[in-house]
């Protein structure tokens, strides 16, 4: 007879497995940390290759000549941008159609739902000018983007500056087979969420702003390029979006691809490649730069202008020019010449970029690990929650038996009412959507009984009801089924982990960092939690590996690797900040990270909560 | 026949032109190329079909082969290919046994006297392993397990212009004009291993007159024969004007 089918070895295997449960469960997690540790390790990745057929070879000889004027075009603009206090829309207009180019310009508004202190801004009134160069023999049917961004003050000025230059230098070419739209967006990300939702005619945010007078077709590739030097020494790749959503690996390759051929030292998280990968410090690096990567992914807000153009199918990164203490620099015409050599490879292609990955991690610029072999490090993660709950069912079918109340525990193994299990679900998902709902509706009164500004107010309410809710349904259990049985608790917490292990594996399907992150916390308190596990110190335990604070260790986590460590009280504002861009970014962008935890994730966690204090 | 046009390909920054060298000296895309398939039309259904004369009644005759028993016809083919096939577009094949069976209901339909096969493709020498028909002879810019290489770049387009084989082959062909007397042992000399990487081959087994007798303009330049006749010949009485109807 089969394996499962025979009773003698059914009941064989059932009990290795709940005798063999705990060691597994923690085998399965030292493998999972080491098989996500072990990614970065060179000989256990893949070099990185041109997948698209029409972006072969980088044959053609780039021809861009007018750096200089470039950098004239820029400061001509950053004059402009100081007379007038913002974007100057009819300079920008008037250049851009002196290149040929057929120009628009849109504007739009928002208020925010609070004050954004990192930007200072509160409410938004911009405007973004455009400008398409209609391909001279082609059907207007596809379009590449390039973008550069208003920002206040020094920045970006030559980025504008390349950006006009490459403009009437592409005008002068008859080889475009797509139109290419010059975009300057005002307030950065705002501005391209308007661009993006009137181009694509729809509205998800609720923006306000002038439909578009002229578009350019079914847009295949976005570049947003920031240049705020003369001269840069090296040139780094953004390529993180909205939700952790990557661009097609391609767009790496072509980059790569292209600083290799022009000789421009490239970086991908601002780290450079290096070769001694067998080292203990070449292996660190590596792991350092995927770990940077990994943390921007997870924290699901777009780095880049280039960001909110993914959720398109529009495969875009972001490409930044740094001015290091580096003796070699490299001058505003190779740029140019580079993003020149990307547009015409561009401009080959067919078909959108489907040939290469599109969820991949780079420990490198040279190097990736594409979904098939970090998968298994959260598979061996989430096997953990199975394993549990396979255990739970088992002890369902065979109660172990419990000496205080031999005979009268027997008797009362009947199943616990649904109430008792429905209750606490129906609390901490309430107390969840109070973690959504109230810290923005509740602003203003908090901003009139408290001395706080109204992005402080949001941001402590929010850490208000967090805290509150640990108190919340420990309390109001007993209230309603007075003491509880061994069965409910097991119940609870055989739905809790399936919950949970359900929520983790959607989630690491659409970005896998901040899957990866939450199952390394929470599936350890899944696993071990039960009411008879010693109280205050599962407690503490708990608390630490709860979402709030694995947010702020990974806050401090990611300042140390981006060697910028902070001191706790700076730690603690940039906290603070990171909170109330989380949910910044929900609001203006749509991302799903604050709705996520709040909704899903905190409710979860407060179900463990619960079964702690089961008794 | 041309699957991609690339004379008219919108990224072709010298358009209307297909040169074979980046001193834009010949254009082989000139006033006389008349294309007849294009683009999607280029497939294998309508390759043999122009063969065998198999069209519907509705095809024009500029997409007709219009050969009869007395016509030479000579086959250019270059793209990519492998061991026994051609590659049509990007999702097709033709293969070495089709070409042979093709060119065998030509001959029993009596669709041609003598037929020139030229392939330019990897491994060139594959495609005419399989003919069994008389009167054929075939070139090949390359044998079964060689790959057939390009020219040279032209760095203000991107790509390479012309394949090798092909490139010499042209360079050899300019030099012949209608009055030629070159045979077909100069046409098998074109393109030496020094030249073209790798090693043309040809096959003569099947053809029925010694290949040193054969003019190249047998085939090429459009060179017809034309008997001269001192006879005279008498025309018939002039037709009456048909008066009533």
């Amino acid at each position: 007879m089969g394996l499962l089918s025979d009773p003698n070895r059914r009941r064989a295997l059932i009990s290795l497995l709940t005798r063999l449960n705990a060691p597994i469960c923690v085998l399965c997690y030292f493998a999972g940390v080491c098989w996500f540790m072990g990614l970065a390790f060179e000989p256990f990745t893949l070099r990185t290759y041109m997948s698209e057929n029409a972006m072969g070879s980088t044959m053609v000889e780039e021809r861009f000549p007018s750096g200089e004027r470039a950098l004239a075009t820029g400061r001509e603009f950053a004059a402009h941008k100081k007379k007038v206090g913002g974007m100057p829309v009819d300079w920008l207009v008037k250049t851009m159609q002196a290149r040929g180019l057929e120009v628009f310009t849109q504007s739009f508004s928002r208020t925010l739902p609070f004050p954004d202190e990192n930007k200072e801004r509160y409410i938004v009134k911009g405007t973004n000018v455009y400008g398409i160069l209609r391909a001279p023999r082609a059907p207007r049917t596809e379009a590449l983007v390039l973008s550069a961004p208003c920002s206040p003050g020094d920045n970006n000025n030559q980025a504008v500056g390349l950006l006009l230059g490459l403009a009437h230098y592409f005008r002068s070419q008859i080889f475009w087979a797509k139109d290419i739209i010059f975009l300057v967006n005002e307030h950065d990300l705002i501005g391209m969420q308007a661009w993006l939702e009137s181009y694509h005619h729809t509205n998800t945010t609720g923006m306000d702003w002038s439909p578009l007078q002229g578009r350019g077709g079914s847009i295949q590739a976005a570049l947003s390029l920031e240049l705020s030097s003369d001269v840069i020494t090296s040139f780094d790749i953004v390529l993180e979006g909205l939700n952790g959503q990557l661009p097609n690996l391609d767009l790496a390759n072509l980059f790569y691809a292209f600083c290799q051929k022009i000789g421009v030292l490239c970086t991908i998280q601002g780290k450079l490649q290096r070769n001694d990968w067998d080292s203990v410090s070449g292996y660190s690096h590596a792991v350092q730069t995927m770990m940077l990567m990994v943390m921007k992914q997870a924290s699901g807000r777009p780095w880049g202008d280039h960001g909110l153009f993914l959720r398109y199918h529009i495969e875009a990164a972001t490409v930044k020019g740094i001015n290091s203490f580096r003796q070699y620099k490299t001058d505003v015409t190779t740029v140019g010449r580079l993003l020149e050599g990307i547009f015409r490879k561009l401009n080959n292609l067919l078909e959108r970029l489907h040939q290469s990955y599109f969820f991949y991690l780079m420990p490198s610029l040279s190097h990736f690990v594409s979904i098939g072999y970090y998968m298994p490090a959260f598979g061996l993660l989430a096997v953990i929650l199975l394993l549990r709950a396979l255990d739970l069912w088992v002890q369902f079918a065979n109660p172990p038996a419990v000496t205080v109340d031999g005979v009268a525990d027997i008797e009362r193994q009947s199943s616990p009412g649904v109430l008792s299990v429905l209750t606490p679900l129906v609390i901490s998902h309430l107390t969840g959507a109070a973690l959504y709902f109230l810290p923005t509706r509740f602003q203003e009164t908090a901003v009139e009984h408290f001395p706080v500004s109204e992005t402080e107010a949001v941001v402590l309410t929010a850490i208000a009801v967090y805290t509150a809710g640990l108190a919340l349904p420990h309390n109001t259990h007993r209230l309603l089924s007075g003491e509880g049985t061994e069965q409910g608790w097991r119940v609870l917490k055989l739905v809790a982990v399936l919950y949970l292990a359900v929520l983790l594996g959607c989630t690491a399907l659409i970005n896998f960092s901040l899957g990866f992150i939450l199952a390394l916390t929470l599936v350890p308190v899944a696993a071990f939690v039960t009411p008879h596990v010693p109280k205050t110190l599962s407690a503490v335990i708990l608390v630490v590996l709860s979402p709030a604070c694995t947010l702020l260790f990974s806050v401090f986590f990611f300042q140390e690797l981006q060697e910028m460590p902070v001191s706790f009280q700076d730690g603690w504002l940039l906290y603070l900040s990171v909170i109330s861009q989380g949910m910044l970014d929900h609001y203006l962008y749509g991302s799903l990270v604050y709705p996520l935890i709040a909704l899903m994730v905190y409710p979860c966690w407060l179900l463990f909560w619960n079964i702690l204090f089961w008794k | 026949m041309l699957a991609d046009d690339m004379a008219c390909n919108h990224r072709n920054p010298k358009p209307a032109t297909v040169f074979s060298h980046k001193n834009m000296e010949l254009n082989v895309y000139g006033d006389d190329v008349e294309v007849d398939y294009r683009g999607y039309e280029v497939t294998v259904e309508n390759f043999l079909r122009v063969l065998t004369g198999r069209l519907p009644p509705s095809t024009p005759r500029s997409k007709r082969l219009l050969s009869d028993d007395r016509s030479n016809i000579l086959i250019y083919l270059t793209g990519h290919g492998g061991n026994g096939f051609l590659k049509f577009q990007d999702s097709e094949e033709i293969s070495n046994v089709e070409l042979a069976d093709a060119f065998e209901q030509m001959w029993q339909k009596r669709r041609y006297n003598e037929l020139l096969f030229i392939i330019d493709t990897c491994q060139g020498a594959s495609m005419y392993e399989r003919f069994y028909s008389p009167n054929i002879m075939a070139l090949a810019s390359s044998q079964v397990g060689e790959d057939s290489l390009s020219h040279q770049p032209d760095l203000a387009i991107g790509v390479h212009l012309m394949d090798r084989y092909t490139f010499y082959l042209l360079e050899f062909l300019e030099d012949i004009h209608p009055a030629s007397k070159a045979n077909m042992n100069d046409l098998f000399k074109v393109c030496p291993r020094s030249q073209c990487v790798s090693t043309p081959g040809h096959r003569t087994d099947l053809f029925q007159r010694d290949p040193g007798s054969v003019l190249i303009t047998d085939f090429f330049g459009s060179v017809r024969k034309v008997e001269i006749t001192t006879e005279a010949v008498n025309l018939t009485d002039p037709i009456k004007q048909v008066e009533e109807r």
